[in-house]
């Protein structure tokens, strides 16, 4: 089972994603970068239970929402945020900008906006698993908006068919873009369209770390002994705007969520959670985790700083990496 | 009938064709992502969903394949269908029934059967939003035989053309963008079409013929413009449809002037600004006192950060560079 300091590391990186997000919202409406971005806030434990049952070695491919993803499975922080700003340093040297983050040195894949885009790359991250029998699980963050997209029944199929180590985790947040997902299928169960494909599915409260992280090391541990592919159903909350710190883009009221949705969901925020169940068991003090929130803070803020003084690429290498150098 | 006309904007000339198309034909009805949501849309679609219901103003699950294919099949059964991608980058997934289905439609039938859609797609690039969400595809669409392609340039054209696309018995692929969304002029109350195959002349000048294409026409003429002060009469062809093209338009400025610019939203390489080039220089080589040259995009995905997104993005300086090559060349 999980350790204390295996405690405090799924603390630690849920409270450095939530406040990584939170920490942008200024630079955003200041307006120091216009690259969308498209706030983790209120997902936290998904990424950090997930990520914590994987290895550096295992594959995680992501989304338009990928900052939790991309910090949580271990990528740097100073490079992301750079390549927020629009950076030479970022670790997409300012080519992708929030939507396109790599960190393939750390297992991460890489992450893209276009909805399900990366669902069948994360099944060949699989295959080639398979193929290479090198023991490795691929992860493939998708949210409820995707299982609106056929290529995800494609993966499905052909992963159980082959049976594939990939582990399919929907984060179901209730919406895809401005419409609930009551407008974009019969039911809010995700997790049953694994069913009909004879893959293991399951829901979990995506909001509690620890169920979180007890599903994925189960999934991860029957991929590794080539029992994949499996499913898990995430349900949580953006507590964020879709784009941006709240739903209201450019002037234009788009945010469609009842302010009484919201208010509970908030209730239900996940590294708050955490905090009261830690303190609530007596396995961490107060003091102790608020000396750890003030340490993360001091990273956070230097690593902005870290960015915002980092030069632009040069426009002469606009197309440096068109292809590989 | 009188003609009112008044100052609209080109999201809101989109609106009003879809608006009146949508009140004379029970056949018209519009499909695609965020059909309801400014967001998306902007106001191409204000009021639409509160006039003519949600049977005929359908916002959908994420599932371009599915949705444009519905859109398709509904035109082959005698339905007038829009279908709307709020970035061309989307219809990617859409490439099966728009290639191989719709476009093909009408000749695998031998002309028995044929597909009266509307292919709405939205270039919505800039704003750091890199590769992925910035992409004007219309020279992917331009190779394939079988459909028409319209690019706006204006509020009237964006109305007219919308109108045209929607009557047409062939599917039409209807490219707008959003820089363009904010242009205002005179766009005349009521229903009217643009023919689809005919450009327009937005300029007279004898120095050097500009053919823009979408928001470069746009960008064009207002150099062209501000060039009258440095003493260069550039003319200005507005292209509107991409095909058919409209070649003698063209040919016409072309064999008076000699010398051509050919500004493009997409990219160089297998672009349709090449394209229109190879078509002068065939046709017109006896006139041409320059090689033809292009302006476009660099054979490049789209940047994300500021700083790379000013070199990628033509501006008004890159083209009055290539013009005063063309009038200077020996
Ligand atoms: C192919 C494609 N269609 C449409 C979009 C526009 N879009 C961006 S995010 C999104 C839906 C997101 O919903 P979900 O997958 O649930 O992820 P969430 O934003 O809730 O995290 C859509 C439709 C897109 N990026 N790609
Ligand atoms: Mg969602």
């Amino acid at each position: 089972m999980l350790s204390n300091s295996d405690l405090q590391k799924l603390y630690r990186d849920m409270v450095k994603i939530k406040f990584v997000e939170e920490t942008l919202i200024k630079p955003i409406n200041d307006k120091l970068f216009k690259c969308p971005v498209h706030l983790y806030s209120g997902q936290e434990a998904v990424a950090v239970g997930v990520c914590a049952a994987l290895t550096t070695n295992d594959y995680v491919f992501s989304t338009h929402r990928s900052h939790g993803h991309y910090l949580a499975k271990g990528g740097d922080l100073k490079a992301m945020l750079a390549e927020i700003y629009g950076k030479e340093a970022g670790c997409s040297r300012g080519r992708g900008g929030s939507m396109h983050l790599y960190a393939p040195e750390v297992g991460f894949c890489g992450s893209a906006p276009i909805v399900a885009g990366t669902i069948s790359l994360a099944l060949g991250g699989a295959l080639a698993s398979s193929i290479r029998n090198d023991n490795r699980v691929t992860v493939c963050f998708f949210g409820d908006g995707a299982v609106g997209e056929g290529v995800l029944y494609e993966s499905l199929n052909f992963a159980a068919l082959k049976k594939l180590p990939v582990i399919f985790a929907c984060e179901n947040n209730l919406y895809s873009t401005h419409l609930p997902i009551r407008e974009c299928r019969i039911s809010e169960d995700v997790y049953r369209i694994a069913e009909p494909f004879g893959i293991r599915t399951s829901k979990i409260d995506g909001n509690d770390v620890l169920s979180v992280y007890i599903s994925a090391q189960k999934a991860v541990e029957a991929c590794r002994y080539g029992d994949g592919p499996e499913f898990i159903e995430f349900k949580t909350y953006r507590m964020r705007g879709h784009v941006g710190p709240d739903d209201n883009i450019q002037g234009t009221h788009t945010d469609i969520r009842p302010r009484s949705e919201v208010e509970n969901w908030s209730r239900e925020d996940p590294v708050s959670k955490f905090k009261r169940y830690l303190i609530k068991n007596s396995i961490f003090q107060t003091f102790e985790l608020n000396e750890i929130d003030a340490e993360i803070e001091q990273e956070i803020h230097e690593a902005h700083t870290y960015a915002q003084n980092n030069p632009f690429p040069t426009k002469s290498d606009l197309k440096k990496y068109v292809f590989k150098q | 009938m009188s003609s009112n006309n008044r100052k609209l904007q080109y999201s809101l000339a989109i609106n009003e064709a879809l608006k009146q198309k949508m009140a004379l034909d029970e056949s018209v009805f519009l499909i695609g992502q965020g059909v309801k949501s400014p967001w998306y849309v902007g106001n191409t679609a204000k009021d639409l969903l509160e006039l003519y219901g949600n049977a005929r103003v359908i916002d959908t699950p994420v599932s371009e394949n599915a949705m444009t294919g519905a859109a398709v099949g509904a035109a082959i059964v005698g339905m007038r269908p829009i279908v709307v991608h709020p970035r061309m980058d989307f219809m990617l997934y859409a490439f099966d029934p728009i290639i191989n289905q719709a476009a093909n439609w009408s000749y695998m039938s031998g002309g028995k059967s044929n597909v009266p859609v509307v292919i709405w797609g939205i270039v919505n690039r800039g704003g750091e939003q890199a590769a992925q969400h910035s992409q004007a595809l219309h020279g992917l669409f331009n190779h394939i035989p079988g459909l028409k392609i319209v690019m706006p340039a204006t509020p009237y054209d964006a109305k007219g053309l919308m109108v045209a696309a929607i009557e047409d018995d062939n599917p039409v692929i209807y490219i707008d963008d959003r820089w363009l969304y904010e242009v205002e002029e005179d766009v005349p109350e009521e229903s009217f079409t643009i023919p689809i195959g005919k450009a327009a002349v937005r300029k007279l000048g004898n120095d050097v013929t500009i053919i823009g294409i979408s928001y470069m026409a746009h960008l064009t003429l207002l150099l062209a413009n501000e060039l009258e002060n440095d003493n260069i009469h550039c003319a200005v062809i507005d292209v509107r449809t991409l095909k058919p093209l409209d070649i003698e338009t063209i040919f016409e400025s072309v064999k008076k002037t000699g010398r051509v610019v050919v500004t493009d939203v997409g990219w160089l390489t297998g672009g349709v600004a090449g394209d229109i080039s190879a078509v002068i220089t065939e046709n017109c080589f006896k006139y041409l006192k320059a090689p033809v040259m292009r302006v476009t995009l660099p054979d490049c995905p789209a940047p994300s950060s500021g700083v790379l997104e000013e070199a990628y993005y033509p501006t008004k300086d890159d083209i009055k560079r290539v013009i005063n090559q063309v009038i200077h060349y020996k």
